[in-house]
């Protein structure tokens, strides 16, 4: 157990498992029922495996009575629960609980609906995100939210941590693209939020529980919006000789009123990282390269990408290529959509972070980031969502050398306050779950934090659902305040704050 | 303007000290939606107006912020100025439209279908707690998951959870080219054909049907590049407005100053995509089909039944002194009533803000 989880443990009323176990055996199949250590070693960490602790229990339900029999034994037995989809989460969101038990929502795996003339579809949380799109496409539709994780992460796990993609400039994030969910409470209650008809009433709370990250209900149902797959898409990679330039590149593609399908960077170390492996053809010289994809009919895509190279030149681009086919369209995004997997490849571990920050601050926070390098001692490269301001750095290290967990966590910290003081945010789309639950101090007053909790007691007055993540408690703020510089003291005093 | 956010600070904290209750006010002009305001003078007003002015607007970060005392029509004049707009073409009910009552309220104009909802276009607020603290929630960026999401649950949220004291949004650009066409067409055949183009690649940014002596009318704006426009033209067919007579149209349902929306009572009716006529003969329907504004006296529990057995909900949108006393909003499952009273007593635990304005029960 990590000390961070030590001390939050000891609030709780001590959890009685055995009993817990003991009431959910008639209601689940011995095998949906896993408690012993080589069933549930399997779940002990999500896609940040910084983050371990093994779960005492593991139940996997098949349907909704069998998750509220579950619900309702755990809120009996104080048992925590900790939500889980495809475990891809990169914020440790999955992380067990060292009393509690893991609801793995993997059983929930059908479309229960796909209408194809209204483009909506019914699935379960279990379904996988590219599954949706693999359902909707003899009819010419997709489902347009696309992580990178796509073939292995769960839509369930998407509508808890708000997931985005490449493409979420233009066609937004998860919470844009559904319409309802059907969860269930921690009382085993069943609530419709949003609907096939918009605009619910009462207070909204469909956004609002996208992104909560498992702390407010179990989703068992998610409505999603299908689109029209595009006639055709284009991508326009262009080298530049600085980073400043690519990014004033990007404030004139979306100053002349173009909204491209997606808009991405990658500094100089990301393409010399992933260039050996997916021989892209990127510019090995340039000290940034953009891809900008356009999307649409023939006409609309022949018209946004003149456009689009024409600006890219002018703001000092020293090569400008559109693919000039879908294979070749894939393979200039081979290299930004493996990214992650390159860095495996060439370093033992490495640790992807997620800050927002105004594009307009970007050259100054990579050159922040370069300080950082040699302060903290460790490589790091940056892939960037350019067109939303969504940073991702990866940093290289080593897990088996002394400290270097320490310094690489330590960088990440520093990565995230930093986007916090630019007017940014410690996450734009991999949830803050128990890793960034520190820098939550960093960004939020004790009111708004007290306004989280508030919050999630009208959904969970029990406390039970996946405790420990997201909102710091006090005593946790105040250690965290020893050790930095409070906000009151940050250098951009020009950004109200109260 | 920091002295007046502070005023408004001591006013609220104030009203705490003295068990007063405050009706959060803009600038007047949505006052009539929802449920009527308390009768007695245990409420105070709290005028959001004097709170005002655009603090950041960078077109190229596609972000406005402002203060939410802001009118409305200096917000979208602004925006225009750069060739930017608000998504969601929300309602102007007059000169005294503050973007705050536009965000509370949540009331979209004929592009929601294609835009969205208008919490879809909120990045970040600023809330001010019963003890007058201002807390920020979100933020000026486009993605941000830090903590819940209470920004999105501020839209709409008729001030029971406090006043919005700033509001971040999203912006895009205007479309580059615009055009209208009328066809001639019935209500199940203009239901159909709405449905229809909701899974064809065609830039349709707002619908309106109205029944006319030959059946009805069927009005479709569609909106985007020049070329996506011309194409979805062709498959839709039909007579090309005039611009003029075109804008003048969709301002009348943006505004609600068209004739239909004298009649009173009004119900607007929300409903899924391909929800059948709901056959009472005197219907505007907009949003594709799944906004039906409909006149005449009906059974409010009668036609929430209804409304309900096809997925969508009914809100008693302006009353006649029939039905002066019916709630205005769709009434709540048990269980989604029971998390947002609790909700409700969490944010504003000694019910502070605007009673009774979204449900009886709050
Ligand atoms: C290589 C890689 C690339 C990635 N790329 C992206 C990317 O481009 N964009 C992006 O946004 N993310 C990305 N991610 C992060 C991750 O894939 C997403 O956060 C994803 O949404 C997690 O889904 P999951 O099914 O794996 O959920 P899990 O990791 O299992 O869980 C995530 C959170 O959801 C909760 N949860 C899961 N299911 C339910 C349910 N049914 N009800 C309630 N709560 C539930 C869990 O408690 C947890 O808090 C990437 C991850 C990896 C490993």
């Amino acid at each position: 157990m990590t000390p961070a989880t030590a001390n939050a443990v000891a609030t709780f009323p001590a959890p009685d498992l055995a009993g817990f176990l003991a009431s959910i055996r008639g209601a689940l199949p011995a095998e949906c029922i896993l408690a012993c250590e080589d069933q549930t070693r399997a779940y002990e960490c999500d896609g940040l495996p910084l983050f371990r602790e093994l779960p005492p229990v593991v139940v996997l339900p098949e349907d909704e009575p069998q998750l509220i029999a579950v619900l309702n034994a755990c809120r009996a037995h104080h048992v925590p629960i900790v939500p889980r989809g495809a475990g891809t989460s990169l914020s440790g969101g999955a992380t067990p609980h060292p009393q509690g038990v893991v609801i793995g929502m993997a059983k929930f795996n059908r479309i229960l609906g796909l209408d194809p003339e209204r483009a909506i579809a019914i699935v379960q949380p279990g379904v996988r995100n590219l599954a949706i799109s693999e359902a909707a496409a003899p009819h010419g539709l997709y489902y347009a939210p696309d992580p990178s994780s796509q073939i292995a992460c769960s839509i369930g796990g998407n509508v808890a941590e708000n997931a985005g993609g490449v493409h979420c400039l233009k066609y937004g994030l998860t919470v844009h693209n559904v319409l309802g969910l059907r969860i269930v409470t921690i009382e085993g209650e069943v609530l419709e939020l949003g609907g096939e008809a918009p605009d619910a009433p009462g207070l909204n709370l469909l956004p609002f529980f996208v992104g909560s990250e498992g702390m407010l209900g179990m989703v068992t149902a998610v409505t999603v919006k299908l689109l029209p797959r595009p006639e055709l898409a284009r991508v326009i990679m262009a080298s530049f000789a600085s980073v400043e330039q690519a990014g004033e590149a990007v404030t004139r593609v979306i100053a002349a009123g173009v909204i491209p399908a997606g808009l991405e960077l990658m500094d100089q170390r990301a393409v010399r990282l992933v260039e050996p492996f997916v021989h892209a053809g990127y510019d090995l010289d340039a000290a940034a390269i953009l891809l900008c994809e356009s999307d649409g009919t023939a006409e609309e895509v022949a018209g946004e990408t003149s456009r689009v190279a024409a600006i890219m030149a002018a703001a000092g681009a020293i090569r400008v290529q559109v693919s000039a086919s879908e294979e070749e369209r894939l393979r200039f995004w081979a290299g930004r959509k493996n990214a992650f997997a390159a860095a495996g490849r060439i370093s033992p571990d490495y640790y992807c972070m997620d800050g927002t920050i105004p594009r307009r601050h970007l050259a100054r926070v990579l050159g922040a980031i370069a300080d950082m390098e040699k302060t903290h001692g460790l490589a790091c490269s940056n892939v960037f969502h350019a067109g939303d301001g969504n940073l991702h750095p990866l940093i290289l290290f080593d897990a088996n050398e002394p400290d270097e967990v320490e310094r690489a966590r330590a960088f990440g910290a520093a990565v995230l306050e930093l986007c916090v003081e630019v007017g940014g945010t410690i996450t734009g789309e991999h949830g803050v779950g128990i890793e960034k639950v520190d820098q939550m101090c960093f960004q939020f007053s004790r009111a708004e934090l007290d306004a989280f909790a508030a919050a999630k007691r009208a959904f969970d007055p029990y406390g039970l659902l996946n405790p420990l993540k997201v909102i710091p408690t006090l005593a946790r703020c105040a250690e965290y305040g020893r050790m930095h510089v409070h906000r009151g003291e940050l250098s951009f005093p020009n950004i109200p704050r109260f | 303007m920091e002295s007046v956010l502070s005023g408004l600070s001591e006013q609220v904290a104030a009203a705490r000290a003295a068990g007063h209750r405050l009706v959060i006010r803009g600038g007047g002009t949505r006052l009539f939606y929802g449920d009527p305001l308390p009768e007695d003078d245990s409420c105070a007003w709290l005028d959001m107006s004097t709170y005002r002015g655009i603090v950041d607007y960078e077109p190229a970060e596609l972000v406005l912020t402002a203060r939410a005392g802001t009118p409305l029509a200096e917000v979208e004049a602004v925006l225009d100025g750069a060739g930017q707009m608000l998504a969601f073409e929300p309602p102007r009910f007059g000169p005294g439209d503050t973007l705050g009552g536009c965000m509370a309220t949540a009331l979209a104009g004929p592009r929601r279908m294609a835009a969205g909802p208008v919490s879809d276009y909120i990045l970040g607020t600023r809330l001010m707690r019963a003890d007058g603290e201002v807390m920020r929630f979100g933020g000026e960026v486009m993605k941000n998951v830090a903590g819940y999401d209470v920004s999105r649950l501020l839209v709409g949220s008729m001030g029971v959870l406090g006043p919005l004291v700033e509001v971040s949004l999203k912006v895009v650009p205007r479309p580059r080219s615009e055009i209208t066409l009328a066809l001639a067409l019935d209500e199940a055949e203009a239901l159909r054909s709405c449905t229809r183009w909701r899974s064809r690649p065609m830039p349709v940014s707002a619908t309106a049907w109205l029944p006319d002596g030959s059946g009805g009318r069927l009005n479709v704006r569609l909106s985007g590049n020049e070329s996506a426009v011309h194409a979805g033209a062709a498959e839709i067919g039909g007579e090309l407005l005039e611009p003029e007579k075109a804008d003048a149209f969709w301002l009348s349902l943006r505004d609600q100053a068209h004739g239909f929306f004298r009649q009173r009572p009004l119900w607007r009716v929300m409903l899924p995509p391909g929800a059948p006529p709901l056959g009472s003969g005197r219907e505007l329907h907009e949003w594709q089909g799944c906004l039906r504004w409909l006149g005449g006296t009906h059974d409010p529990a009668a036609l929430r039944a209804k409304v309900r057995e096809l997925g969508g909900w009914a809100s008693l949108y302006h009353r006649d002194g029939a039905l002066a006393a019916s709630p205005a909003f769709h009434p709540l499952a048990p269980a989604v009533m029971r998390v947002q009273r609790r909700l409700k007593q969490q944010l504003d635990p000694g019910g502070l803000f605007n009673p009774r304005r979204l449900y009886p029960e709050f």
